[in-house]
């Protein structure tokens, strides 16, 4: 009986833990695009996912030639594999000041379908490891994840590149 | 007989090399390792190497650049740093490594416009043909390297981030490479020997 209680209680907590909701330090708004702003702390819960869903998590800003290049193919592999359990989840590393300036305007004239957040946590020595430790902090970069199945890229890439490294994560 | 055993030598030859050279390009310095001197022109025309510098104890190589917003947002704590450290020994080296064909702001000719607009007070060298960053193993601007000057060579002794907050001077907690020349300054050994920012990639 003491027994039960105790793997109650787990369940019971593993399942309050779980869904330990993460509160965006700030919600930014403009003319009907949201865009939620957190620390690495809050950040940390999209890449901790098990839901078999395939994650790509993009690091960009704005201001990245290179970033701004490669989005379209996000954006195009997202809606191809959109029936195969496959979400792109675009990480914006935009200065604090410019998420209404430029960020949000930014969305609103490409359209972005995609879900794009904001990372407000400067001191970026102390989580850039927690991404990947063979991360050297340059941007873009990308995470394809499934589970506890992780792939990081510190590079651009074309949409050919992009789904062939998707399709390495969905064939498994 | 003979054509063939040097077609196969000029093949292997050819092979190692490739791979010896991949390997410098992915890696760079390590702490501890031997940073090479270089003859970079300079925003004023001359060309600048390491060893002009008689009487310093070291260098503070930045690899920084014209357009990227991380490296805007350092140029004031650069110049600053220029400013307390040279007339102790340690002197801002700015190098730019970016190809202006693939980034345009990233132009000798802008480089001289940004400098004049700053005051830069160190010298901004511009990595023509993109050789040096690679063996500096950079990756990023900005990217710092304290190099110590020994009987033995430059000496890299910090690799990494200027401070702790990019987009906050005033909420800056941490300054690791003060810290690490102060160290040098006082014969210490530098206990944050590296640390990781964001930044803009290097554009080759």
């Amino acid at each position: 009986m003491k027994k039960l209680i105790f793997i109650v209680c787990l369940l019971v907590a593993t399942v309050i833990y779980s869904q330990k909701n993460v509160q965006p330090i700030k919600v930014y708004e403009l003319e009907g695009i949201t865009v939620s702003s957190y620390d690495f702390e809050g950040l940390e819960t999209f890449f901790k996912q098990k839901d078999d869903t395939i994650y790509i998590i993009n690091f960009w800003a704005t201001w990245c030639a290179p970033c701004i290049k490669e989005l379209p193919y996000f954006e195009g592999i997202g809606k191809k594999y959109k029936e195969k359990n496959v979400k792109i989840i675009l990480v914006s590393l935009d200065f604090p000041k410019k998420v209404e300036t430029s960020l949000l305007p930014f969305i609103k004239r490409k359209k972005l379908v995609s879900d794009v957040i904001h990372l407000n946590d400067p001191d970026a020595n102390s989580w850039i490891e927690k991404v990947n430790k063979g991360w050297s902090g340059a941007i873009p970069a990308t995470i394809i994840y499934k589970n506890d199945d992780a792939a990081f890229y510190e590079q651009s890439f074309t949409y050919e590149e992009l789904e062939k490294e998707l399709l390495k994560m969905l064939n498994k | 007989m003979k054509a063939l055993k040097i077609v196969l030598s000029v093949l292997v030859f050819g092979l190692v090399s490739a791979f010896t050279f991949n390997r410098v390009v992915t890696s760079g310095y390590e702490v501890g390792d031997k940073a090479t001197d270089f003859k970079l022109k300079n925003i004023d025309d001359k060309m600048v190497s390491l060893s002009d510098y008689k009487d310093v104890k070291g260098y503070i190589v930045i690899f920084t650049c014209n357009h990227c917003p991380f490296a805007i947002a350092y140029e004031d704590r650069i110049i600053a740093l220029d400013k307390k450290y040279k007339k102790l020994g340690y002197p801002v080296i700015a190098i730019n490594p970016n190809n202006p064909e693939v980034q345009e702001k990233d132009s000798f000719e802008l480089m001289k416009v940004r400098a004049k607009e700053k005051g830069f007070t160190f010298p901004y060298l511009f990595d023509e043909g993109q050789k040096i960053y690679p063996q500096y193993g950079a990756t990023k601007t900005p990217h710092v390297y304290v190099l110590k000057k020994t009987k033995e060579g430059n000496i890299v002794k910090y690799i990494g981030a200027i401070d702790d907050n990019h987009t906050d001077e005033t909420a800056v907690k941490v300054k690791y490479v003060e810290n690490a020349v102060d160290a040098l300054l006082k014969n210490k050994e530098v206990s944050v020997k590296m640390t990781k920012a964001i930044g803009c990639s290097i554009k080759a």
